[in-house]
């Protein structure tokens, strides 16, 4: 993929994940978190890593951004009153800006990685067969210890959202 | 124009990690501040899936995975929460929910 497309690619999940942050309403902040999300899934695409951008769309548009649309509209929340800085805690947020845009600004600066030469390297992205020779070998015991991840988070979220009768009174 | 090189790809991740930690230090509504932290997470995949292939390594790839997962495990417990505590308080407005305060 050339240049142009990656900075297609690049400028539109920028601009999608400013969207994400400056928008009021917050049906909208999660429909540009969608198209962020597209936005990474065609970077993906041009580091020759298609079945991860696969999984990003499927995955992460497809079900958390949908999960989070569904959550804003269950809640009924009416956007909050425009992002601003506001109050005590303000030394430690300009603070806190202040060191990522440094750090941004230094990266720019001086950040230089050497850059290899693609065309000698191999496409591992695209290689199915060495996720799944991975997975299976190196990281089994991180695949496991993932199962047993997901059956804790689904117990929590069972728990989390049944009604217990004694616990109307923690307030 | 930014080159599709390591450096551009890295570049693109750096300022969508910033972006997102802006909004989590910006927004005021749970919901909008969590959607920033996938947003952050996402940033992290970018990094790793670009070095990988400009290393012509296939582990970056594979932790994908393991973000992802992690992700969605996060996202099903946090919506839980903010839902029971919506539930709790008619509220999701962070500077109203003080109940921890002094």
């Amino acid at each position: 993929m050339g240049h142009f497309l990656f900075n297609v690619f690049a400028l539109f999940t920028l601009v999608a994940a400013l969207g994400v942050v400056l928008n009021k309403n917050a049906v909208n902040a999660s429909l540009c978190l969608l198209l962020s999300l597209v936005g990474v899934a065609g970077l993906f695409t041009g580091l020759e890593a298609y079945l991860l951008a696969f999984l990003i769309l499927l995955v992460y548009a497809g079900a958390i951004a949908a999960l989070f649309l569904f959550i804003v509209m269950l809640l009924d929340s009416r956007g909050d009153a425009r992002p601003t800085l506001h109050k005590l805690p303000i030394a430690a947020r300009v603070l806190a800006i202040g060191l990522v845009v440094s750090g941004f600004v230094s990266f720019l600066a001086r950040g230089r990685l050497p850059e290899p030469d693609l065309a000698k390297l191999p496409a591992v992205g695209a290689n199915l067969k060495l996720y799944a020779y991975q997975l299976f070998t190196t990281y089994l015991l991180p695949v496991q210890i993932l199962g047993f991840l997901l059956l804790i988070a689904m117990l929590g979220v069972i728990v989390l959202s049944k009604k217990f009768d004694g616990m109307e009174d923690i307030k | 124009m930014i080159p599709a090189t390591l450096n551009g790809y890295l570049a693109i991740s750096v300022a969508l990690f910033a972006i997102g930690l802006l909004g989590v230090l910006v927004r005021r509504n749970t919901l909008v501040v969590f959607m920033c932290l996938e947003l952050m997470l996402v940033a992290s995949t970018l990094a790793l899936v670009a070095f990988s292939r400009f290393n012509g390594t296939a582990d970056g790839n594979t932790f994908v995975f393991f973000i992802l997962t992690v992700a969605a495990a996060e996202v099903a417990v946090g919506l839980a929460i903010i839902v029971a505590l919506f539930r709790k308080r008619q509220t999701i407005q962070i500077d109203q929910l003080n109940a921890l305060k002094n």
